[in-house]
């Protein structure tokens, strides 16, 4: 059982592929490009297709997805929590 | 799949080009000539009207850009002959000279000094013979390398970057090297990974050309914002299927072209490709407005891929579409033509998804209608630079 998809190594972000996930959940992750596994217990209730941070995170920092610079972060994000509008922003525009 | 000696069953046109739709189109020229459109339309079964709001008092670029979508619309091989009609006589015979040079059948009326209901009856007695005519017609088996491809996402979210635009991707690679004719576009959307589609290009020349229009379309961006555009791109609805930033969406965005097409060439906005190869057109990421423009370059078949579920057809465009999504594939299944949610369950490959792809495409070419199709899905949008004089 897949909870969570992760595009490639060295991604800060996962989004998670099943629906109801809830905080404090044990969820399995998949590393698509390298097919590997990952663990991570969810800190907060994440829907379908959103992202959950694979490590901690302060304002300032850049989240890494694809390998590549997908915005800066804006408030404090915990690994596992969700991350999103709220504490993730673009550089662009 | 094997594709060296892959076939598929379109109408041969008498420019030589394939369609695999047989549609008799009513082309109004301007919003005035909706309603005569539409009542030819209706009075001839078979025939097809495509409303739109425009083509009045519009001047240079803009003007030129109408035309060219609308005499691109015309000329596309799905399209077997024409009706058009105009408020006035010059532009009408204006946008049937430019279908005309397809050597395809074209007749145009102008309403002035007619009024409607003179101008639907002789409009209808010419779409009555051009129905005929085109019925009569017979598909010819055709080889893949005829086949012209675009692709477009809508109401994207995350899935679509890690399991419906990858299968796009995965279908293009696989096509490219059989010399199919493929597009996409979508300028403001490939903000924050536009380094990597210039990196794609197949020279400084097409890397300066792809530049050029990308940085022309965020000029346009800085002038008008009024925000972070967190409001527009990404919408509401990608917001709402877990996408957070332009630069995100734009990552998933471009996983449709694969990771081994080169972007061959560019395109302005409804201009046609003058050969086989990926092109990169400069459209807006507007669904309907985007498809519209393919249509109108010559494509024939679409790729949609969608998260959250976009509903887009196109009058004379197949729209195939494709989810990963596993709680649209459930609600929206009527809208679902490829369902690759098994790619985010790893119970597919992403080479097994490109296939199913790829599959549905030679069903469609061959007469197979989408789910679009199957809903009566038209949207038929132009594309405007800027206001009317």
């Amino acid at each position: 059982m897949i909870h969570f998809v992760v595009h490639e190594e060295g991604d800060g972000v996962g989004v998670v592929v099943v629906e109801g996930v809830k905080a404090g959940q044990e969820l399995i992750g998949w590393i698509m490009e390298d097919d590997k596994e990952l663990r991570i217990a969810a800190k907060s209730d994440i829907p379908i297709g959103h992202k959950l941070a694979l490590k901690d995170y302060q304002p300032g920092d850049t989240v890494i997805k694809y390998g590549v610079d997908i915005g800066k972060v804006v408030a404090p994000i915990a690994r596992g929590e969700h991350t999103h509008v709220q504490n993730l922003k673009t550089k662009r525009w | 799949m094997d594709l060296t000696k892959a076939s598929f069953w379109g109408y041969q046109r008498e420019n030589g080009r394939i369609g695999v739709r047989n549609h008799v189109l009513i082309l109004p020229v301007d919003d005035l000539s909706n309603a005569a459109a539409e009542a030819v339309a209706h009075n001839i079964k078979g025939a097809i009207a495509i409303p739109h709001p425009y083509g009045r008092l519009q001047f240079g670029a803009d003007l030129d850009l109408h035309f060219r979508t609308l005499i691109g619309t015309g000329c596309n091989p799905n399209v077997a002959a024409v009706v058009v009609i105009c408020i006035e006589d010059g532009w009408a015979k204006k946008v049937a000279d430019g279908i005309s040079a397809t050597g395809k059948p074209v007749s145009w009326f102008g309403i002035e000094q007619h009024g409607d209901h003179d101008t639907i009856l002789r409009a209808s007695k010419a779409a009555r013979e051009y129905v005929q005519w085109a019925s009569e017609l017979r598909r010819v088996e055709r080889p893949l390398k005829d086949l012209w491809v675009s692709t477009k996402c809508g109401e994207s979210d995350t899935t679509s970057g890690c399991g419906a635009n990858p299968t796009v991707g995965n279908a293009f690679d696989k096509l490219y090297p059989h010399q199919v004719t493929l597009a996409f576009g979508e300028t403001t959307e490939l903000t924050g990974g536009e380094h990597l589609v210039a990196a794609r290009c197949r020279n400084d020349e097409v890397r300066k050309k792809f530049q050029f229009m990308f940085d022309r379309y965020q000029a346009i961006i800085d002038k008008h914002k009024t925000s972070d555009l967190s409001d527009s791109q990404p919408t509401k609805g990608n917001i709402a299927g877990g996408l957070t930033t332009i630069e995100e969406k734009a990552l998933g965005n471009i996983q449709k072209i694969g990771r081994k097409c080169i972007v061959d060439g560019v395109l302005d906005k409804a201009e046609v490709p003058t050969g086989p190869g990926l092109w990169f057109m400069d459209s807006s990421s507007a669904a309907a407005e985007m498809v519209t423009l393919c249509a109108a370059s010559g494509y024939t078949v679409h790729f949609f891929p969608t998260g959250q579920g976009n509903v887009i057809g196109n009058p004379i465009l197949p729209v195939i579409k494709l989810c990963a999504n596993p709680r649209t594939v459930r609600t929206m299944s009527e809208h679902v033509d490829v369902d690759v949610s098994g790619l985010l369950r790893k119970e597919m490959t992403p080479d097994q998804a490109g296939d199913q792809l790829l599959e549905c495409m030679f069903r469609t070419a061959n007469g197979r209608l989408t789910a679009a199709e199957a809903l009566g899905h038209r949207e038929f949008v132009l594309t405007r630079l800027y206001e009317s004089a």
